[in-house]
């Protein structure tokens, strides 16, 4: 079967949604006091550096980043016949008190970031949890929305959405796979 | 690639990747251990049978917090409890737990090979928690581990196992699985405990005596005197022993500079190993114990997601 390609965001549209989701965030918490960032394995944590680099440039604070991987917190391990490799899960910040942005590439079903909240649950009670997402493809399961969003895209169910990145980890486009 | 086995019963069964992915995935489940809440719901709803038809503290408690922390349902059942004490036969004693519907028996168990003979007639999982003089897979990825977190890799290392060889189950998994990552296993022990044509597992070296065995290596492996056992038939006196096969400062300095002490565990203080060397700054015992829990983690994890035998 032939897949179709089609670029939803170019390299300046995916720094430039980078750019707005870090001010908006900055602007609903009121500065990065008490901020921390959560990248989901493995496109969002290299987003949520992303973010941490221009909420700096911005504030002149830098903002911690974690990185959460959810394999142990997946609702459908039964579904595969073999395991899925466990990543590495590094908060090495307390998250008590904490205001908590959660980054992933795309959003869909809702059940990955249901999986995220759980794992960050366990490692305390933070003061509250945010969502900042590059593409909202709808599609979701559960009652989930995010927060702050690069760009929403109406999707099928059959379509996928695809975050590329480069050598160094960062972000080269957006592209959408028919 | 993923981990296609039912069981783990034999290191000697897993091919480089399996081993690499048991000891990734260990290395990423140590984290959980350093929380304030120790546990993931990845094992839900499961229920794991601890079934060990000889004694053991550490192996089995690390069995039972690894499934707790992967919040599988336990129940330890111990010779002094179980019905082999009034004459059930192994197959039974199992056919009758599995009307109770394990995922996942863990199993110590004197004859070696008997987890073969149950994983064979049973549909859940059976992990090796010991057999006889045959191995012990988990002690021997725990072991791995605890190098490969020293050294960042296991290909090129010398490690010296020195002791009972004939009757040690640990050596065996030990050297299985050493040998299959790369490794240069170098043993030395007493001729009684040495096994004729042990050097044909692999990459094996077997030396005349201790002192061959360390010089230059990068981990030094004391096995256990097993006193309870063998002792004292294939032994003329324990000073002796200690004399030519203990591990002490004078010997150890023949190993590289800062090379690793490890010993499976219960120390024998005074015979394999002298109190200084044990808790000295090169003993890696205590992690050895901590790494435990993360490499039975693994074990259940994967065997977990293993597929069902289709015969």
């Amino acid at each position: 079967m032939k897949t179709e390609s089609t670029v939803i965001l170019d390299g300046i549209g995916v720094i430039r949604a980078l750019t707005r989701i870090a001010h908006e965030i900055l602007e609903k918490n009121k500065g990065v006091k008490d901020l921390v960032l959560v990248g989901i394995r493995t496109g969002g944590v290299y987003l949520a550096h992303e973010l941490a680099l221009r909420l700096e440039e911005i504030e002149g604070e830098k903002v911690p980043v974690g990185a959460v991987d959810i394999t142990l917190y997946r609702d459908d391990i039964k579904g595969h016949s073999e395991h899925l490799p466990v990543g590495k899960t590094e908060i090495l910040f307390s998250l008590e008190g904490k205001k908590v942005v959660l980054v992933d590439d795309v959003l869909y079903t809702g059940r990955t970031i249901r999986a995220a909240m759980d794992a960050l649950m366990d490692h305390g009670r933070p003061d509250c949890i945010q969502l900042a997402v590059l593409v909202d493809r709808g599609h979701r399961e559960l009652p989930i929305r995010a927060d702050f969003v690069g760009r929403n895209v109406p999707t099928s169910a059959r379509e996928n959405i695809i975050v590329n990145f480069d050598a160094g980890n960062k972000p080269t486009d957006v592209v959408l796979q028919k | 690639m993923g981990f296609k086995h039912k069981d783990i019963i034999a290191l000697q069964d897993l091919t480089q990747e399996e081993i690499q992915l048991l000891l990734d995935t260990a290395e990423n489940m140590r984290e959980i251990n350093a929380r304030e809440i120790k546990k993931v719901p990845t094992l839900r709803g499961k229920t794991i049978i601890n079934l060990f038809y000889e004694a053991s503290t550490r192996t089995r408690t690390s069995f039972e917090i690894a499934a707790k922390r992967l919040s599988a349902d336990t129940i330890n059942i111990s010779t002094s409890t179980s019905s082999s004490t009034k004459g059930e036969t192994l197959l039974d004693t199992a056919l009758n737990l599995l009307a109770m519907k394990p995922d996942i028996v863990v199993m110590r168990h004197a004859v070696s090979g008997a987890h073969y003979f149950l994983a064979k007639r049973l549909p859940c999982s059976i992990i090796n928690a010991g057999d006889g003089a045959h191995e012990h897979p988990s002690q021997g990825l725990l072991d791995m581990l605890t190098m490969r977190q020293k050294y960042g890799r296991l290909e090129g290392l010398k490690v010296a196992i020195v002791g009972d060889i004939t009757h040690s189950r640990v050596a065996r998994s030990n050297i299985h699985g050493l040998t299959r990552m790369g490794a240069n296993v170098f043993l030395a022990g007493p001729p009684t405990m040495m096994p004729p044509g042990i050097e044909r597992l692999g990459n094996v070296t077997v030396c005349n005596n201790m002192r061959d065995a360390v010089e230059g290596a990068d981990v030094v492996m004391m096995l256990r005197i097993q006193l309870e056992r063998q002792g004292k038939t294939l032994l003329p006196t324990l000073n002796e022993y200690s004399l030519y096969y203990g591990l002490n400062q004078n010997v150890l300095k023949l190993a590289k500079k800062d090379a690793m002490v490890m010993h499976p565990g219960p120390i024998n203080r005074g015979v394999e190993l002298s109190s200084l060397v044990a808790d000295g700054p090169q003993s890696h015992i205590l992690k050895q114990v901590e790494n435990g829990v993360a490499v039975r983690m693994a074990m259940l994890y994967h065997v977990s997601g293993g597929e069902l035998p289709t015969d």
